[in-house]
């Protein structure tokens, strides 16, 4: 009884390392950032003139409304990730958005007020091709939705069919749009590319085929970005080859009449496709007889239709952009055209006459480190005076929004390429430049006694002068009520805190543009783009040299590398400031297989960097003699290994003192059965303190600590769910000598691992019994340890202690990391992100291969959990509260100054930091702490001892007088 | 596909050796068995210890003897860094459900012997390979295209006076994916071997292993435990009276009313003030 009780209280004092925050403690160490991912359709919401809402839809899946004067989202829905989600389409009429979504799938509606879902519909499979407003007395009530061989029309109201009809010769023609001006009629046009246009007219009202006409243009391939339906029902078409507009009526079935470019004064740009922009502000009316046609790189012309002539109403060159805006019954043309280097101006025109609306100019400043722009969003509404004042939102290649107000002032900017993070890095920021000085002084060359005596005392007086203003600051401060204090971040007054809780997040995203954003408050500090990165790069960020090598900056490596052909370049610069290094770093003309960064150093602190190309040949960066000369002298002692997943083959490699390789071991896992997934190595940056685990009976049980250990993920080609199994080898990377292979069986991918310590903990899909298992393996080299100074993989014969236990866990995981801190003392976590948008902080104490099934005397001593197959999701244990992180796509942690903090950054389409303390604040004062007791306390102490000490003098004195 | 996962063809990160000195403490290897509470492991299938150097040559007889399918085991060792390999045995492979392998190799030659120690004294690599083979299918199909390679500093292989553990891993089916190879003992400590006998014959353990079934959760044994605790927990606490429950606290509280009534009596105050 005694037993259990005690063991009761032990669990709960165990148990009770609780991370939730208190109320009061929200977002004072932790942010969130939500994002949607780079915008395909953007619509104003033009219902009301003072409406503030801007609808996007996503190539992430997303739809949201952001606020137009904050940049902030006023909701969001995130639907499935991938094709089954994707959006493909995005109509606004009123107050309702009309979305295609995943291919044709579904059709829905949104009330775009509250973001709510008026309703949805599951259309008729069949790949979708285009969807459209349609009208019927200057009344829209319809959407139509064109597919591979058939068209539908719903209701706008609840979204019910009023018909569907098929398409005739639905498997010769291919269907592109669909095209309707409130006459009653829906046009369906249809291309055969290279020979004719057809044409399907359908009745609105019972979808009955009024007509079906061809016309003959064997000079058509595309139908989508050529034609364009303009005015009254004019199908207006570029061709390519002889550089002429083509125009046939909808309506009277007439024959193609031909307009060359040449007879309006044209000129296309060579080797430029012109490109036709019209314009419909109500679907219910037809669309306008003027348009646009870009006709190169930087010349747009507007043109207008007028009794079947086309006229030239401007010509606009240079312009990189134009696009049509209405508010009202006005409809302008905004026009970006370059001014200067830095700048370009965006003018506006009345789309009727071609002139230019006075004072519309708005200056526009380029980001020398962003991309250039793409798509001009433009809202457009009326003054007061009748005159037209519009907003514009540029979306740059870099997937950058920025919303633009007249004259030129910037009102927000999303940087949405952070909604797609590849791999970050945190690196400590630089001292102050008080205490850079004070470094300095170590850092020179002797020069004199006097004059260091003089140094050293400038440079005391100078940090008395920055503590006097930093306390005049606090006190300052403390007067002023909290929400007015600003703590605004800017690179001069980036630098270390007491505890290095502050870091620089080094983010690269999968746009190439990289961000420097400053971890206590998420603001971005720098950004640069990257052009010229190839779409399915690769990227692998180092930290090659840190700040602590005052006076040389730090520095960061960025390895990209094209997936296809393998080819890569380096990308150097200073992860604090973003600014590129004006070390040129070493052209690479060959595929590089592999990058190694290794722990030498030259003589500017800079770690060497080995890239190995597919020659198996090896180049150093920074390849100085100094660098050579050390490799030279550790060539026998540099190992490294090769992963080809495509043939199942691993092998290791021994650098010569030439550079060049050599084969030394090899390890062959047949393709036929099982293919690598995933091949994880330890952390280079963790410490371990404990070098084994004390037991029951005060024996130590010691861990195997092999720094070089691989863990090696397969999963079975045979799919069956009998038969498929994941593999988990653990082999050493020096010696290719497999420590442990192990097959779980009826297990399934995807496998998410963790390698750290001497454990592997890993999670796949149980086939058999249809749940998320986790499982964890633990090495032991036994109660001795073999050589208990230096850990060498070449010398260890003794295979070790191989403890493996599994786990239920009740959800599914998305990401999956541990918690690292400074030293290894604190216990370690798990930080699981799970699709419901939680991260979940798990002791690794619940993974724990020792876990007794019956508890014994001894495994009570060493506190052992008892065995449970289920591992519990407690709702404290959520690190990130209500502040859900959507998509988590990876975790990243890094040790703070304080052994107790380990820093915390969770990355998917949000962004999420906090600190997490694993084994509580052991060494830090509680927020709450009460100081004013404590030193009320101690002086009432000290004054209490003053006057007692008083009185028993006197009361001495006294006694001897007597 | 994720993008923490490695598309095809992609090479994954580097592994370097991280702080290296081989002038360790030397250190008695009696201590050769883990302690372990799990007992002996069970991937070791089956153990040939083999010391078969009779000094026949390979391929002669013994293949048929055995009536199994031998592949070779070659061997380089080489002062400059290239590989060359030559036959240093031949392993013999028993098809069937007990598969068993054995080895027989010969002797090193005096030549052999002499550039061994002196790869050993440039710290030169001892390699092994053996062809890729299945243990488990018949004869054709076993051999496939390509070597499962391993390697040992020299000097290790000098030092331990040619005691090496050979171990051969597959995979599910039986193939062979990889080989390993230690010394006993393992380290370098510079020691001279002076004797050439020494260095003659090889003394070789030779083991197989295969991958070991992972366990799943152990639902079953916890439920049954959670059971038996139910019920020796439920019955005798129903039973159980106010009284038979806290009849020492009861007890308890009585003697200390008791003992603090009878405390009171002047008795003790007379003897005070004496």
């Amino acid at each position: 009884m005694a037993e259990l009780i005690l063991l009761l209280l032990r669990c709960s004092v165990l148990f009770s390392a609780v991370h939730a925050v208190f109320e009061d403690q929200v977002g004072k160490f932790d942010w969130r950032q939500q994002y949607v991912g780079n915008v395909r359709f953007a619509h104003f919401d033009n219902q009301i003139q003072s409406s503030k809402k801007v609808l996007v839809a996503t190539d992430d899946n997303v739809f949201a409304a952001i606020n137009t004067r904050t940049g902030e989202l006023f909701w969001r829905h995130v639907d499935k990730n991938g094709p089954e989600g994707s959006i493909d389409a995005l109509l606004l009429q009123g107050q309702d958005a009309i979305m295609v979504v995943g291919d044709g799938r579904l059709l829905r509606s949104w009330d775009v007020n509250v973001g709510g879902l008026n309703w949805e519909t599951v259309l008729d499979s069949g790949s979708f091709q285009s969807a459209s407003l349609v009208g019927q007395q200057d009344h829209v009530r319809y959407v139509a939705v064109l597919k591979k061989a058939a068209i539908s029309l719903h209701y706008l109201s609840n979204g019910h069919q009023k018909w569907i009809e098929n398409l005739p010769e639905s498997d010769t023609v291919d269907y592109q749009s669909v095209y309707s001006d409130g006459t009653g009629e829906v046009f369906v046009l249809g291309l055969v590319p290279n020979s004719h246009i057809t044409v399907v007219v359908y009745s609105l009202d019972d979808g009955e085929i009024l007509k079906q006409f061809t016309v003959d243009c064997p000079w058509l391939s595309e139908l989508l970005s050529s034609c364009s339906v303009i005015g009254r029902g004019m199908l207006t078409c570029v061709d390519l080859l002889s550089l002429s507009l083509n125009m046939f009526d909808l309506h009277s079935d007439s024959e193609m009449n031909r307009v060359s470019l040449e007879s309006i004064g044209l000129e296309v740009s060579p080797s430029f496709r012109p490109l036709l922009v019209s314009t419909q502000p109500n679907a219910a009316r037809a669309p306008l007889s003027e348009f646009l046609l870009q006709m190169g790189p930087d010349q747009h012309v507007l043109l207008q239709l007028h009794m079947g002539q086309i006229l030239t109403l401007r010509d606009f060159k240079p312009a990189m952009l134009a696009s049509f805006a209405t508010s009202g019954e006005k409809t302008v043309v905004a026009v970006m055209s370059p001014k200067n280097q830095t700048a370009s101006s965006i003018n506006l025109f009345s789309a009727e006459t071609g002139r230019r609306l006075l004072d519309t100019t708005l200056i526009f400043t380029m980001d020398p480190n962003g991309g250039k722009p793409v798509q001009l969003y433009v809202q457009a509404f009326l003054k007061k005076d009748d005159s037209v004042g519009y907003r514009v939102m540029v979306q740059t290649e870099d997937h950058q929004l920025t919303f633009i107000q007249q004259p030129g002032r910037v009102m927000w900017t999303r940087e949405e390429a952070l909604s797609d993070v590849v791999t970050m890095e945190m690196v400590d920021l630089p001292l102050t430049a008080t205490q850079a000085e004070l470094e300095g002084e170590f850092g020179k060359k002797a020069d004199g006694l006097l004059s260091m005596v003089l140094k050293r005392l400038s440079s005391q007086l100078i940090l008395v002068q920055a503590w006097a203003t930093h306390l005049w600051k606090l006190f300052y401060d403390a007067r002023k009520p909290r929400s007015q204090v600003k703590n605004e971040v800017t690179i001069e007054n980036l630098s270390r805190d007491d505890f290095n809780l502050q870091k620089m997040m080094v983010m690269v995203t999968a746009s190439g543009k990289l961000f420097g954003i400053d971890s206590k408050t998420g603001t971005i500090v720098w950004k640069h783009y990257l052009e010229n990165v190839p779409l399915n790069a690769a990227f692998n960020l180092m930290v090659q040299r840190t700040t602590a090598h005052f006076p040389h900056p730090p520095q960061c490596t960025l390895l990209i590398k094209d997936k296809d052909t393998g080819l890569a370049m380096l990308h150097v610069f200073n992860p604090i400031f973003g600014k590129k290094s004006h070390i040129s770093p070493p052209l690479l003309p060959q595929p590089i297989l592999q990058s190694l960064l290794l722990p030498l150093m030259d003589q500017d602190y800079a770690k060497v960097l080995l890239l190995v190309d597919d020659q198996y040949k090896v180049s150093a960066f920074p390849s100085s003699k100094n660098v050579l000369q050390q490799l030279q002298e550790m060539a026998s002692s540099i190992f490294f290994y090769l992963v080809d997943a495509e043939q199942g083959r691993l092998s290791g490699y021994r650098l010569r003192t030439d550079l060049s390789t050599e084969l030394i071991w090899e390890v062959v896992l047949p393709t036929e059965v099982q293919k690598i997934v995933s091949v994880k190595e330890k952390k280079a940056n963790e410490h371990v303190h404990s070098q084994g685990r004390v037991m029951g009976d005060r024996s130590v049980l010691y861990k195997y600590l092999n720094p070089n250990l691989l863990a090696l993920v397969t999963e079975s080609t045979d799919q069956h769910q009998e038969r498929s199994f994941v593999g988990i080898f653990l082999i050493d990377g020096i010696t290719g000598r497999i420590i442990h292979e192990a097959v779980q069986r009826k297990a399934r991918g995807p496998v998410h691992i963790v390698h750290s310590e001497n454990w592997v903990v890993y999670e796949y899909w149980s086939t058999k019994s249809r749940r998320v298992e986790f499982s964890v393996i633990e090495l032991y080299e036994g109660m001795e340890l073999y050589n208990s100074s230096v850990f060498s993989s070449l010398d260890r014969p003794l295979a070790p202690q191989v403890l493996h236990q599994s786990y239920i866990f009740p959800s599914a995981v998305s990401a999956m990391e541990a918690t690292m801190t400074e030293k290894g003392i604190t216990s370690r976590h798990l930080l699981i992100g799970l699709p419901s948008g939680g991260i979940l902080s798990l002791p690794k104490m619940f993974l724990d291969p020792r876990r007794p099934e019956i508890l014994s005397e001894q495994s009570r001593e060493e506190n052992l959990i008892p065995y449970a197959p289920e591992l519990p999701i407690r709702t404290e244990w959520f690190i990130n509260y209500n502040q859900s992180v959507s998509r988590v796509r990876g975790i990243h942690t890094a040790p703070s100054g304080l052994e107790s903090t380990c820093l915390v950054v969770a990355y998917g389409l949000d962004i999420y930091q906090t600190r997490v303390y694993p084994s509580k604040q052991f060494d830090v004062l509680k927020d709450d702490y009460d100081y004013m007791l404590i030193s009320s306390v101690l002086l009432a102490l000290f004054f209490a001892t003053m006057i007692s000490k008083r009185l028993a003098e006197v009361k001495l004195l006294n006694r001897a007088w007597r | 596909m994720d993008r923490e996962q490695f598309s095809a063809g992609e090479h994954i990160k580097p592994g370097i050796t991280r702080g290296r000195s081989y002038r360790a403490r030397p250190r008695p290897m009696e201590k050769k068995q883990p302690i372990s509470d799990r007992g002996q492991d069970p991937r070791r299938l089956e153990l040939c210890l083999v010391n078969s150097n009779n000094g026949r040559r390979i391929g002669e007889t013994l293949d048929a003897e055995l009536s199994g399918y031998s592949v070779p085991l070659e061997h380089s060792f080489e002062t400059d860094d290239v590989t060359n390999f030559r036959v240093r045995g031949a392993l013999i492979l028993k098809p069937g459900r007990e598969q068993s392998v054995s080895l027989s190799q010969n002797q090193l030659s005096e030549e052999d012997r002499i550039r061994l120690k002196e790869v050993a004294a440039v710290d030169g690599l001892y390699k092994i390979r053996v062809p890729r083979v299945s243990l488990q299918s018949d004869r054709a199909e076993r051999a496939m295209e390509g070597h499962l390679t391993a390697f040992v500093r020299a000097c290790a292989m000098v030092e331990s006076h040619l005691s090496d553990v050979l171990t051969l891993h597959t995979d599910v089916s039986g193939v062979l994916i990889g080989v390993s190879i230690v010394t006993l003992p393992g380290a370098c400590r510079g020691t001279e071997v002076e004797d050439e006998v020494d260095l003659e014959t090889f003394n070789t353990t030779l083991s197989v292993m295969a991958p070991i079934s992972a366990p799943g959760p152990e639902t079953a044994l916890f439920l049954e435990r959670l059971e038996q605790e139910t019920e020796k927990k439920g019955k005798p606490q129903e039973q159980k009276s106010f009284f038979a429950k806290y009849w020492y606290l009861i007890l308890g509280g009585a003697i200390f009313l008791m003992l603090s009534n009878s405390a009171q009596p002047p008795a003790g105050g007379a003897r005070e003030q004496s």
